[in-house]
């Protein structure tokens, strides 16, 4: 079943099409990855899908509706989870009050309840906490639980991003370039996390990555990118042995 | 240090994690009860003053500490608040009508004003809310048949159920309803921080871009803050109203609103503990400069016609504060007792990623 549809997404800053006539459609239960040189458009199409931009042409459908016309606040009430390239954590709370802050879209009291701080409010506290300390446990968050973040390391940093995605519930996580600046064997905890996201929690994972490894170890499927325009759609080495993909990454000559 | 067992998630939710700093505040409120009987009757009234005003620092805090939204314009919620309070005192309303109905009214115009306001942010917002002081204040002179105009009026005293509460008649029971007052609000707060709504106004603050990829609805929040910061310093608005008696607009002045900004940023941001020690050295910091005048005439130095002394005093504390301790009083504190508490392992540079800054030119 195809749980997101990208229909010829374009969009224009000026002269500069960032993103031009792209099309693709990422399944229920796939590890899908979009590939490509610096500059190619991979993270435009994230902020397309998460509502940050507008699309100057095209549409998105997110089980089978189109969600091109939401705000962007709409969008995690749906299911669809992102990190950010340059980690967007709230510095100066802690790692489990990130986490929280993820659980926003399942609260259901409002502010005065909230400030009564009602029975209610204590009971959905608790639920909070209960999904958040799995996530916790899933990542190996436990050392870091009441560390403030602006006093973690890079790596940690990392993975609490993944984890306050995965606290909001999703079926859909982006992930964008969720390995760089990660060591080794970072990179190697991120690929096993992709792997269980998907068996354990029955995730979906489209995911921007430069690793090639990460990328032939965990996708089922690459969309290769340059210029904002489609390059190839398919199986990692397929997509790798394609003359297009390897002109735009090395520059030679092959597609001419 | 202090470690809890914990066996379930409510020690993490609850406002005190062991029993030993809930003892601390009820034994701080019971000296505040108590007040009265241990003090004269000049230092129960400043100590009201203070009460005010930290209430109406908390009510700043809310925006800029915990939502990053400076607002220079605080003086003018003061001033709807007081007005509004002792309009519908005139008006016959009784006090506890009146009270809780100046806050509500001052905290929808916060937030009405917020819902354009808060697509600015830093020095815009400040420059906006700057302008809403304007227009409040010529308001005020404008609307003379509520306010006064420029004569200013006195405000209504205070009676419930046939029990006085005049700030002048009966000061222990003026003193008592602010510090009920303030009690609230505080509790209120404190429960704000710990619940969903609290974390998405430190969510607006330190990512908005983020935020919104969470679901939360930003400009929502930030208006809703806003409003309930207003409300807030609404309250403490009557209540200073009825602190001094006779007012005119003179009360809200721009001063107010940054010697308010003041209160928060020397107190600490994002502490609610912060608003009370900024207000604590508000007010006690011209009197000890009186004070000190006073004692420096005696060894034949005479300052009283020096002028401008407490706003250079004032403004060397500011930077004093922002150059070397932007947690402020609070953010201070907490360094020292950390210090205390893992004796002797404490290293010289701890605390130097902890830094906060007010989130003013963050882009987004």
């Amino acid at each position: 079943m195809k749980l997101l549809e990208i229909q010829d997404l374009s969009i224009h800053f000026g002269g500069v099409k960032a993103v031009d006539g792209v099309s693709f459609e990422v399944n229920e239960g796939e590890i899908f990855a979009i590939i490509g040189p610096n500059g190619a458009g991979k993270s435009t199409i994230f902020n397309l899908i998460s509502r940050v931009y507008t699309p100057t042409k095209g549409n998105i459908r997110f089980e089978g509706q189109d969600i091109t016309g939401l705000k962007a606040h709409q969008i995690a009430g749906l299911g669809i989870a992102r990190t950010f390239q340059n980690i967007e954590l709230f510095d100066h709370s802690t790692v489990l009050d990130n986490l929280l802050m993820g659980r926003h879209t399942h609260r259901t009291t409002n502010f005065v309840e909230d400030i009564l701080f009602l029975p209610k409010v204590r009971r959905e506290e608790r639920e909070h906490r209960r999904r958040v300390e799995q996530v916790i446990e899933f990542l190996e968050l436990e050392a870091y639980r009441k560390k403030m973040i602006a006093g973690l390391p890079y790596g940690v940093r990392k993975v609490v991003e993944i984890g306050r995605a995965l606290a909001i519930g999703p079926k859909l996580i982006l992930l964008d370039e969720p390995a760089s600046g990660l060591s080794v064997e970072e990179t190697r905890d991120v690929a096993f996390w992709i792997e269980d996201m998907r068996r354990d929690m029955g995730l979906t994972v489209l995911m921007v990555e430069h690793d090639m490894s990460l990328v032939n170890q965990v996708s089922d499927r690459v969309l290769a990118v340059a210029n904002g325009r489609p390059l190839a759609l398919g199986e990692p080495a397929e997509v790798q042995a394609h003359p297009d993909v390897q002109a735009a990454y090395l520059g030679t000559g092959a597609a001419a | 240090m202090r470690v809890v067992f914990k066996t379930s998630y409510d020690p993490d939710i609850d406002l005190h994690e062991h029993g030993h700093s809930r003892a601390k505040i009820a034994i701080l409120l019971a000296v505040m009860v108590a007040l009265p009987f241990l003090v004269n009757d000049y230092y129960l009234a400043e100590a009201a003053n203070t009460l005010i005003w930290s209430l109406a620092g908390m009510g700043l805090m809310v925006a800029v500490g915990h939502t990053g939204q400076v607002s220079l314009g605080h003086a003018a919620f003061l001033a709807i608040g007081a007005y509004a309070d002792s309009a519908l005192m005139s008006a016959g309303a009784p006090f506890w009508v009146s009270f809780p109905l100046a806050g509500l009214i001052t905290g929808i115009f916060g937030a009405l004003i917020a819902i354009p306001a808060v697509r600015m942010s830093g020095i815009y917002l400040a420059i906006a809310t700057l302008a809403v002081f304007v227009i409040v204040e010529e308001l005020v002179i404008i609307l003379e048949p509520i306010t006064g105009g420029v004569g200013g009026i006195m405000a209504p005293s205070i009676t419930f159920f046939g029990l006085s509460f005049d700030r002048y008649g009966a000061l222990e029971n003026f003193y008592w309803l602010c510090l009920a007052v303030v009690a609230l609000v505080t509790w209120g707060y404190a429960n704000l921080l710990r619940s969903p709504t609290g974390r998405s106004f430190l969510a607006v603050r330190d990512s908005e871009v983020s935020a919104r990829a969470l679901g939360i609805n930003v400009t929502r929040t930030r208006a809703l803050a806003f409003g309930l910061s207003s409300g807030v310093t609404g309250l403490a608005g009557a209540l200073m109203g009825h602190y001094i008696g006779f007012f005119n607009y003179e009360l809200f002045s721009i001063f107010v609103s940054i010697n308010l900004l003041l209160v928060v940023t020397i107190g600490g941001l994002g502490f609610i503990q912060g608003a009370f020690l900024g207000a604590f050295l508000i007010t006690a910091v011209p009197q000890i400069i009186a004070i000190m005048r006073d004692n420096l005439v005696s060894v034949g130095i005479d300052l009283s016609g020096v002028p401008g002394l407490d706003t250079m005093i004032f403004s060397l504390i500011l930077v004093g504060f922002i150059i070397y301790e932007p947690t402020g009083l609070y953010g201070r504190w907490l360094k020292i007792r950390t210090w205390f508490e893992i004796f002797p392992l404490a290293r010289r540079d701890m605390f130097r990623r902890q830094k906060s800054y007010l989130k003013t030119e963050r882009m987004r």
